[in-house]
């Protein structure tokens, strides 16, 4: 099986280009995302920003470090994720683009708005697929 | 703003009539087909029209899992089959406003004069795939790449904009049991509902945990249920001397990014807004102007969003406004008198025309809880994902 998401008829998958180039690259610590000229930031694949219309996307490094504006602690998994399960999901902002993730690095009881979390690409435990991973310090 | 409004003036060629409506049981029907379910709905929606089968122009049928839980594409022309009506079909999928949305393409097309009789409605089938399996089906009215691969299920995304709203406006688990004992409450004596049982503060809040701070009574169930209503033109039911004293009166559809990260809200449904205003402006009419709401109540802190969306309140006033005792049966603006999502059941594409068949029947007198209802106009807020997607309908009694 490919280490990619895509799910095909037959259940196999394949590789989202865009999305899981952005995995990789994030995956070698040089993590991008697309702004627009007026500064939007948005996750790849994406040709045209969905908020000014902008279509020259330029590939922006992404910040060392983000925080979390929200968060919640999964108990009821799909099975995907079930033996992951309870785990922690979070939307971060990384000054100009926010990332969704599984938190990891912390005690779930401790997540809380304004953790600072980077960016980080692991594997998840029920099948080891690739997931984005909000890494707590 | 620079625009002339002038009141009760509506854009339309006609006012739109609800004719007659029909549901099945909400609940657990795991070996029942959608198909089975739908021809029982429409049956019911035909006779209380008294509108002949052969009169039906058009079907607009809301689904949204059917592909992954039935293994059926194409339903639109399946369910008219069903329902046996020899007229084309068309499935509508907007997730969890799939049929929300197949009304509002109805009402636009009677209005236009392209049609005088459309069949409208929707219907799910869930349990056949479980726990795991509907929770996995769900999660795909959330975004694929950026949410879904991040173990983002449907009751987490809810999680994460309760998490946002107690952040930014405060509110607590308290409240939002509240919303759940006044929706139960309010299903008791309803026989369409999945739970005709009352539960308490503490039985919400001891409940076991799905994704903080939501538990198993902030959640609506998992449903298996079919809805239908019949639209007709105001000459229609004129000329065939039809008892629809009820008519939309406005329409409006809102939209937002799909995915949570990319929202400028978190704690806001800026969808539900436009959506709202849309709907008000069509129908010439205003917040202070509705007696009762069946909003789209998927967990407890939806119920809170879509309140402020519709202008009920200011954002961060609507989380205590069941504890306050506004939105129960007896407070100044009832919400959810079916039971809404939470205790009537969400059979995800029949959910948008549920509303609309309870909120006539509500608003006709002949609802289990009309008594409650004091006035003449009422509106249905359907939303579709995290609300990404929306639309609000306003019924008034007009004859």
């Amino acid at each position: 099986m490919s280490e990619t998401d895509a799910v095909r008829a037959d259940g196999g998958r394949v590789r989202d280009e865009g999305y899981d180039d952005f995995l990789d690259a994030l995956e070698s610590g040089e993590g991008y995302y697309l702004e627009c000229p007026e500064g939007h930031g948005w996750l790849p694949p994406r040709r045209v920003c969905p908020e000014c219309g902008g279509t020259d996307l330029e590939e922006t490094a992404l910040p060392e470090t983000g925080a979390i504006e929200t968060h919640t602690t999964v108990h009821v998994a799909a099975p995907s994720f079930a033996d992951d399960a309870p785990y922690v999901t979070a939307v971060a902002d990384f000054d100009g683009v926010r990332l969704t993730g599984v938190v990891r690095g912390i005690d779930p009881e401790n997540v809380e708005v304004g953790t600072e979390v980077s960016a980080e690409v692991d594997e998840t435990e029920t099948a080891g697929e690739r997931v984005l991973v909000l890494h707590a310090e | 703003m620079p625009f002339l409004t002038v009141p009760h003036v509506r854009r339309g060629m006609t006012d739109v009539r609800v004719a007659g409506v029909g549901l099945t049981h909400f609940g657990e029907h795991p070996e029942r087909t959608g198909r089975d379910l739908f021809a029982e709905a429409s049956e019911r929606a035909l006779a209380d029209a008294g509108v002949p089968r052969a009169d039906i122009e058009q079907l607009n049928y809301g689904n949204f899992m059917g592909a992954l839980s039935e293994h059926q594409g194409h339903q639109g022309p399946l369910m008219a089959e069903a329902a046996g009506v020899d007229a084309p079909a068309t499935r509508y999928e907007s997730a969890c406003a799939s049929s929300g949305v197949a009304v509002r393409e109805a009402v636009k097309d009677v209005r236009n004069g392209e049609l005088d009789v459309a069949l409208v409605g929707g219907a799910e089938r869930m349990n056949n795939l479980g726990t795991a399996g509907s929770t996995e089906a769900l999660a795909i009215a959330a975004d694929d790449l950026y949410e879904v691969r991040a173990g983002m299920t449907f009751p987490a995304a809810y999680a994460l904009m309760a998490r946002a709203y107690f952040d930014r406006y405060g509110g607590a688990r308290e409240d939002l049991a509240e919303i759940a004992v006044k929706n139960h409450d309010n299903a008791l004596d309803n026989e369409h509902a999945q739970y005709q049982s009352a539960i308490t503060v503490e039985d919400a809040l001891d409940a076991p945990t799905i994704a903080e701070p939501l538990g198993l009574f902030d959640a609506c169930p998992i449903t298996d249920g079919a809805s239908a209503a019949v639209l007709v033109s105001e000459s229609y039911a004129e000329e065939h001397d039809l008892d629809a004293p009820v008519a939309v009166t406005g329409t409006g559809q809102g939209g937002d990014r799909m995915a949570l990260q990319d929202r400028k809200h978190l704690a806001r449904t800026p969808a539900a807004e436009r959506a709202a205003e849309e709907a008000y402006d069509d129908a010439g009419i205003g917040a202070q102007d509705v007696a009762v709401a069946e909003v789209h109540d998927c967990f407890t802190i939806a119920e809170v969003l879509a309140l402020e969306a519709l202008d009920f309140y200011a954002p961060g006033e609507a989380v205590g406004a069941a504890a306050r005792g506004e939105t129960t049966r007896d407070g100044d603006r009832p919400v959810n008198l079916s039971g809404g999502l939470k205790a009537k059941g969400h059979p995800v594409g029949a959910t948008g025309a549920s509303q609309i068949a309870e909120l006539t029947r509500l608003l006709r007198g002949d609802h289990p809880n009309s008594d409650a209802v004091d006035g003449d106009l009422g509106v249905a807020h359907n939303a579709g994902g995290t609300v990404a997607s929306t639309t609000v309908h306003v019924l008034e009694v007009v004859a």
